[in-house]
């Protein structure tokens, strides 16, 4: 069976980059090393080419394992242009920070090899594959300041967790397996449609698969490592973990929910749906507590897990759903693409501010607007945004939420938009309370003079652009995402 | 410039403000004087087209659509963008133009602390975008989007250059409006799936209407109403008002008494009545009933204040219980008697916070037991000008406040659409209370008149030099003080521009 290289083209640039930097390390001395990162950057930009080049085609290789069509191009951009910006807020902090550059980069890009192949992935076992190329290097990244205790603990609490729900997710895995027969998500869909698909022992395995996910998207209960891994880990991993490792969680979720256990979503629907409520009123309560800005954005990326669970909440089985269906899926694709934008951005000014004075109390950031006002506007924007104030795309993300909600109104949806809205309010609280201080405190004395440098700037700067013009034309991604539908139900 | 086809001209002067807002944020900060000359500019120069865009309307046929914009805008959702103005819509627009020029020109001299002109009429700026927006967007999307614009930059104006307790007056009234707000996202998102036409063109949607059961459209109208009456805001959803208004800055308070709150009375014309007549049907005796609560609520909480700001603030919550009493009567009368009072309302209050600002100018407070009294003998002119609009606020022939009420009370006497079949009697027990509403108003207004304008001023105040009404609060109040005048005597003004819409829309709720 021929292999199609050209639908695995991103992939494989992807690992030659990869491998080239891991070169590169070896090769370049001193300040010389932190060409790595341009190189990484250039890598990045050929493999988006190639993933442009795939939109509007549908290929199909390694049997049916490995599916390219216009679903899987976009969630791949959504994790290119993260790639991409995540490079742009890395440069100096590491650069800077002597770490490991070689290693820092060529994990990342490892990480993202495992998140580029999750949305294309059919097939248990690949999407296995694709969850753990994922992980295993962000637990190394977590903990990539070797000296802090602070990032050990993140980088051990991290891995500890993540190996045991995916063990469980695994042993959920193999159980399907042989219910089913198959490994194939279109014929374990078809196998538990034409068979007893009441098993009750069926049910237990594809909740374990779904814990597995939940601990990646860090859906309460599962949340627990979050707020400290991100805490811990150097910032722009921080950022990668909860934008682009959460987002990789989400492909992977939709794609067993929605493709694999679709004839099931009626036993797991209210189940996430739940999940969905408590991960977004969890997340906005304890956020509301935070006196630190990273762990009030990790508490509030939490919360947003929760709202992007809210459609597959909504979910149901059979033939007629497919519009449900399909508008869930979309609302979650949407949400993802604008979070990575908003919340990518928020990490930057972090990095910005933190980068040279290590500071990260929220009372810090008090009278940035008059240290930087070009950092306060944007940090402004992003949080906006984050909880859902026009001209931003934080609107259109909710509003794709509760859109979806209305499709087909029935009580669970009412009960999950009334958490929504109840949330979004919560949320404000203390998003605004950030926007507050950047605005209407006094800097205190002494705080130095903050240079975020470049490569730093331009990505808040493209970032904060790129939320307020998708704020005000949402058409440039909803044109893509809604012509996207992964469900090839049926 | 042709009605039919100058669209360009509203879209220019509805976004006109934003591009200045942009402007000014180029220039540099320490040009302290020529940001504020150059605010006055631009407002001047929107305000312009607007004069310019208002002589051209077609004042024959105000039921229909003038300068007309409509163009696709997010073709994944249908929603377009589609601008337009007609008799509901232009008293409205017309305000939102000249009340933001009157706060650029008195702003020129004097502005709260921490000063930062640029960031002040920049936010002023964008927010009069924002409410410009929400008068002439007929596509409920668009409307949803520039309802919420106004929220961010008020949140500022609140939070920077308010009073004592601004960390708390703006954090309350963001998160309160985005609540209501929401739920009214909600409605939209299921009329539109429930009329399945793909479109959110107010004027289809309402010509469609009415959708669904009856069930369905209780349901949907809690949801805008809870959107709605937020702002306007009706008791007792009004706690957020008395807050925002005291502690926000003069201009603050001007453009929430004079534009935000007519938002919420605007939606429920405009969107919630015809859209959904059943079940505006339904509610509107709860309706009525909450408006009279808060026409005596209001009426009773100004009578305990101490503070002139927040009596102003409080009556407001009475009167636009006037407002929300004529949309209840759901007759021809009631919503033009509705959309009068709005605008007087803006008027009126709008210089009452004007002048509540300079009197803490002058005072250094706003403590009627402080001031004590005298202020027709200390500042003679400026005693004269509060006398002249308090008597206005209360009601009286002649003013502007007159119409509004009167006929809010005359339209609901004899409620249409039915419902004077099963509530006569309860309509008629709300004209009772509305009326005793109006002895209180005058009772409250009369009380702080004689507490700070008559007898001798205090001996704390005697020998201090208070400046009498200064050059630049003559320029900016003066259209307002005519304003309150020529409504008074002519509100055909009004009336007439309104008169053809409010047929048209009687014509939607009548099915």
């Amino acid at each position: 069976m021929p292999i199609d290289f050209i639908a695995i083209m991103p992939e494989i640039v992807l690992t030659v980059t990869a491998l080239l930097v891991l070169a590169a390390d070896l090769a370049l001395r001193g300040d010389a090393k932190q060409l790595v990162n341009p190189l990484a950057t250039f890598g990045t930009l050929i493999a988006i080419g190639f993933t442009v080049f795939l939109w509007g085609d549908e290929r199909t290789t390694f049997g049916t394992m490995f599916v390219v069509d216009a679903y899987a191009v976009v969630f791949k951009l959504v994790f290119l242009v993260a790639l991409l910006a995540i490079l742009g807020i890395s440069w100096r902090f590491f650069a800077e920070g002597r770490y490991f550059q070689g290693e820092y980069y060529f994990l990342l890009l490892t990480s993202f090899i495992g998140m580029v192949l999750m949305p294309s992935a059919r097939d248990l076992l690949l999407l296995f594959v694709a969850l753990e190329t994922v992980s295993i290097p962000a637990f190394v990244m977590a903990g990539l300041r070797k000296r802090d205790l602070y990032s050990s603990e993140a980088a051990l609490k991290f891995f500890i967790i993540g190996v045991l729900s995916v063990a469980l997710m695994l042993f959920g895995m193999s159980m399907v397996y042989g219910f089913t027969g198959t490994t194939d998500l279109v014929g374990i869909a078809e196998a538990i449609r034409a068979g007893d698909a009441d098993v009750p022992l069926l049910l237990g395995s594809v909740m374990l698969v779904i814990v597995g996910f939940g601990f990646k998207v860090s859906a309460v209960p599962f949340h627990f490592w979050a707020p400290d891994t991100y805490a811990g880990s150097p910032m722009p991993v921080a950022a990668m973990l909860a934008v682009a490792s959460k987002a990789a969680g989400f492909a992977g979720l939709i794609a067993i929910a929605f493709v694999a256990f679709e004839p099931l979503a009626e036993v797991w629907a209210p189940v996430l749906g739940v999940i969905a409520i408590l991960t977004m009123t969890l997340g906005n309560l304890i956020a509301l507590q935070q006196r630190d800005l990273i762990r009030l954005l990790a508490y509030s990326s939490v919360a947003q897990a929760g709202y992007m669970l809210v459609p597959f909440g909504l979910a149901r089985s059979g033939s007629d759903a497919i519009a449900v269906n399909d508008a869930a899926v979309q609302a979650v694709l949407f949400y993802l693409a604008a979070y990575a934008v908003m919340n990518i951005g928020a990490f930057g000014v972090a990095i910005a501010v933190n980068r040279r004075t290590g500071l990260r109390s929220i009372a810090d950031y008090a009278g940035l607007s008059a240290r930087s006002p070009l950092l306060a506007l944007a940090l402004t924007v992003f949080l906006l945004s984050l909880g859902g104030a026009p001209p931003t795309v934080g609107l259109w993300a909710k509003f794709a939420i509760l859109e979806a909600i209305t499709v087909d109104v029935t009580a669970f949806g009412v009960v999950l938009g009334s958490f929504v809205v109840i949330n979004s309010v919560i949320a404000f609280f203390y998003y605004l309370k950030v926007v507050k201080t950047l605005w209407m405190d006094e800097a205190r004395e002494g705080l130095p003079t903050l240079q975020p440098g470049f490569n730093l700037s331009a990505v808040v700067v493209v970032l904060m652009v790129g939320t307020v013009v998708l704020g005000v034309l949402p058409g440039l991604i909803t044109d893509f995402t809604s012509i996207t539908s992964v469900l090839a139900t049926g | 410039m042709d009605p039919n086809t100058a669209g360009w001209a509203l879209v220019v002067a509805l976004f006109l403000p934003l591009v200045g807002a942009g402007l000014l944020a180029l220039m540099p900060a320490s040009m302290d004087r020529q940001i504020r000359l150059a605010a006055v500019g631009i407002t001047a120069v929107a305000f312009a087209l607007v004069v310019a865009i208002t002589a051209s309307f077609d004042f024959g046929r105000t039921g229909e659509l003038q300068f007309v914009t409509d163009v696709g805008w997010i073709t994944a959702i249908d929603a377009r963008f589609i601008v337009a103005i007609d008799g509901i819509s232009m008293p409205l627009f017309f305000l939102t133009y000249l009340l933001p020029l009157l706060c650029a020109i008195y702003t020129t001299k004097n502005l709260p602390a921490p000063g930062k002109p640029k960031a002040f009429l920049g936010l002023m700026l964008m927010l009069q975008t924002g409410m410009a927006g929400t008068f002439v967007a007929f596509d409920l999307i668009l409307f949803f989007i520039f309802w919420e614009l106004v929220l961010v930059p008020m949140f500022f104006m609140i939070g920077m250059w308010g009073g004592p307790r601004r960390d708390y007056a703006s954090v309350k009234f963001f998160l309160y409006t985005l609540f209501g707000s929401v739920f009214m996202l909600i409605a939209f998102l299921a009329i539109y799936f429930q009329a399945g036409a793909e479109t959110w063109s107010i004027q289809e949607l309402s010509a469609m209407a009415p959708f669904g059961s009856s069930t369905f459209q209780t349901w949907a109208f809690l949801g805008m109403f809870l959107g709605f009456a937020i702002k306007v805001p009706m008791w007792p959803f009004h706690t957020w008002l008395p807050d925002a208004h005291t502690e926000a800055p003069t201009i603050g308070s001007v453009l929430l008494a004079g534009v935000l709150l007519k938002m919420g009375t605007y939606g429920f014309v405009r969107i919630a009545l015809p859209l959904l007549p059943e079940g505006a049907l339904r509610f509107a005796p709860i309706i009525g009933v909450l408006a009279v609560i808060g026409i005596i609520y209001g009426s009773l909480c100004c009578l305990a204040q101490t503070d002139v700001k927040r009596l102003i603030a409080f009556s407001s919550v009475g009167h636009m219980g006037f407002v929300m009493l004529g949309i209840a009567a759901m007759n021809e009368a009631g919503i033009q008697a509705a959309l009068f009072g709005n605008i007087a309302h803006g008027v009126i209050t709008g210089m009452l916070f004007f002048l509540a600002g300079s009197l803490h100018d002058r005072y250094h407070t706003r403590e009627i037991a402080v001031i004590g009294g005298g202020m027709l003998k200390k500042i003679p002119k400026y005693g004269v000008m509060l006398t002249y609009v308090a008597i206005a606020s209360l009601g009286l022939p002649g003013l502007a406040g007159f119409w509004g009420e009167f006929t809010a009370m005359w339209a609901a006497i004899n409620p249409g659409l039915g419902l004077a079949d099963d509530f006569q009697g309860l309509y008629l027990v709300l004209v009772v209370f509305a009326a005793i509403g109006t002895v209180l108003t005058a009772a409250y207004f009369l009380w702080l008149l004689q507490r700070i304008n008559l007898g001798e001023p205090p001996a704390q105040w005697a020998d201090e030099p208070l400046d009498d009404v200064k050059t630049i609060e003559w320029v900016s109040w003066t259209p307002l003080l005519l304003l309150v005048l020529a409504l008074g005597i002519f509100p055909v003004l009004v009336f007439g521009v309104q008169d053809g819409a409010v047929s048209v829309l009687m014509g939607y709720l009548a099915g």
